[in-house]
């Protein structure tokens, strides 16, 4: 008995750094900035509280609303875009291709640099005066244009584009490693049956990489909320604020405009964000454990 | 990867050519920003200004790249990004070394020992990693400033830790969770206590993902860019930061050829371990990803 209590106690001491970590820096801050919100605080806490008026002020400010609204854009185009890219390079590379390594490498790269490298490599691709538009209308086609960058209604399609560039080939990895653990007598079977090699895949493969598309789903959308680097880098929100993005705004709020309400309100609304995304899916998984585990 | 798809075509069809043809498409839009980088920083201004970012260099010019090393500016100040580099590694490497630790701790303590409330502060911990940093943010800056943490080699290394433990915990954990019971059981009846059986069997058994989980927390915290504003203050600021102010500060005429440069230098410690462990790489992110 005496021992017994010895060895879990070396166990929980182990976990106390963690633990302290959870619940000081994790819980504790998060409650610290979702109580500012609701006061009236500018460049220091005060403990004015002032009810749900930072929540609406926040819905009235323009800035927040396009930050928003990039957010919804851009994490759509990023997350399905990766997806769908990131497939049809696993399936090419499924189908027995010379230099599969070569390429695999090519497509993966841009994933190990960070996301203010691969910004400022776009920023320079994308320079109207100098960059890849004029380098074709050098070629002769005069009427090119390739100036994404500086356009107020496609600036957030060029974040995309960036994104998409850095992102895809992870999710490449991870649907060739899906598809290399698919059965080899369901494409002999497909074969027989005479089913073109592109319904094989949409049809029969597709289905069976639902755990590959999940986490790589999940990893984009978890990056998508924390969007902040690569506008900096590529276009610091501009033109205007064509390219603002939540994080960035809470960013500008807490640190630059000294408008700490505001920015924790922008933070709590993130928070809740996160929250209506992840919690049906974590349901889903919980009734889904329970239900193997009743019927197993 | 083992492939079992049939026997390898052998004629050259349409469908074939079609597929290669995707693939270097594909490769050229992958590859294309690197050439361009490599390509510009070895122009001069003078040929730069062009606007024919595909062309080769007309010579060799290496100037840009010790600019950008010791000379580039960022705002008034003209270091380069040497610092940069310097404070990456000071921040970078201990940062991993502790956090991978502590997570190798965590990982054992959570699946052989089972502590109470282990898999609450599991799961607690795996709700943390999707909480936007931003709503940490402030409260973490003022706390730190009170303890005299706040912009210091010491405080951005131990952001760093904290905001790691939930990728490094869950690593470790799913790891740990693969070795047979047995084994453990067999050293409890041995004698051996927590620590022993953990410096003595589950480390060396561990090193797979110890090198997997210290090149996941390299990358990353090399790449960090948001936490070394806040938190390392003017004087450590990590390279990715220098980076971005030296190419997008506004004074003077922009020095792509400088830029570019600066940028290679930045991106190569990633790209090096990449290249070198590619397989590890690729292995790590698909394992370490799948699973979550």
């Amino acid at each position: 008995m005496k021992r017994k209590h010895t060895r879990s106690k070396a166990a929980l001491i182990a976990l106390t750094p963690t633990w302290a970590a959870v619940i000081v820096v994790y819980l504790g801050t998060m409650v610290w900035s979702v109580t500012l919100s609701f006061t009236n605080s500018r460049l220091f806490p005060s403990w004015n509280f002032v009810g749900f008026e930072q929540y609406s002020k926040l819905f009235q400010t323009a800035k927040w609303l396009v930050s928003f609204q990039n957010l919804i854009i851009f994490g759509v185009l990023y997350v399905f875009g990766c997806l769908f890219v990131g497939f049809l390079l696993a399936a090419a590379l499924d189908r027995r291709v010379r230099f599969e390594s070569a390429f695999r490498t090519i497509f993966l790269y841009p994933y190990a640099m960070s996301f203010v490298v691969t910004g400022l490599i776009w920023q320079w691709m994308m320079n109207p005066t100098l960059g890849v538009q004029a380098s074709v209308r050098a070629l002769g086609w005069q009427s090119f244009t390739f100036d994404w960058i500086i356009n107020r209604d496609l600036a957030i399609y060029a974040v995309v584009i960036a994104a998409l560039w850095q992102g895809a080939g992870l999710v490449m990895i991870l649907v060739l490693a899906g598809m290399r653990g698919i059965d080899g007598e369901q494409w002999r079977a497909a074969r027989i049956d005479g089913i073109p090699v592109w319904r094989t895949y949409v049809s029969i493969i597709l289905p069976q990489l639902t755990p590959a598309f999940a986490a790589a789903g999940t990893l984009l959308s978890m990056g998508v909320i924390k969007t902040y680097d690569i506008v900096v880098a590529l276009t610091n929100g501009g033109p205007g604020s064509a390219t603002e993005v939540p994080a960035k705004f809470i960013m500008d709020n807490l640190f630059q405009r000294q408008n700490l309400g505001l920015a924790t309100a922008a933070a709590t609304i993130l928070l809740l964000t996160v929250l209506i995304i992840v919690a049906p899916f974590r349901y889903a998984q919980h009734i889904r454990a329970r239900r193997q585990a009743g019927t197993l | 990867m083992t492939h079992p798809r049939g026997p390898r075509p052998t004629q050259i069809t349409a469908a074939r050519i079609g597929l290669y043809a995707f693939l270097i498409s594909a490769a050229l839009f992958f590859a294309v920003p690197l050439y361009v980088m490599i390509v510009t920083s070895l122009k001069t201004m003078d040929e730069i200004r062009l606007g024919q970012i595909f062309a080769l260099p007309l010579h060799l010019d290496f100037t840009a790249w010790q600019t950008a090393w010791a000379g580039a500016c960022a705002g008034s100040e003209c270091t380069g990004v040497r610092m940069g580099f310097l404070n990456s590694v000071k921040i970078t490497v201990p940062a991993v070394v502790i956090s991978v630790l502590i997570g190798a701790v965590n990982g054992y303590a959570l699946s052989f020992w089972r502590p109470k409330a282990g898999r609450l502060m599991f799961g607690l911990l795996m709700a943390g990693a999707l909480v936007p940093y931003q709503i940490f943010l402030y409260p973490l800056v003022r706390a730190m400033a009170v303890m005299g943490f706040y912009n210091s080699l010491g405080g951005i290394i131990l952001v760093h830790v904290l905001f790691g433990l939930p990728l490094v915990t869950l690593l470790f954990r799913n790891y740990f969770v693969t070795i047979p019971e047995e084994l453990f059981k067999a050293a409890r009846v041995d004698g051996a206590g927590f620590w022993r059986i953990f410096v003595e069997i589950m480390l060396p058994m561990a090193l797979p993902m110890i090198v997997v989980a210290s090149m996941f927390q390299f990358t990353g915290i090399w790449n960090d860019f948001l936490l070394g504003v806040v938190f390392a203050g003017r004087d450590k600021l990590p390279m990715t930061v220098q980076l971005n102010n030296i190419v997008n500060t506004t004074m003077g005429e922009r020095n792509y050829n400088v830029n570019m440069a600066a940028t290679i230098l930045t991106a190569i410690i990633p790209l090096a371990i990449y290249f070198l462990s590619g397989r590890w790489f690729v292995r790590g992110i698909a394992a370490g990803a799948v699973k979550g």
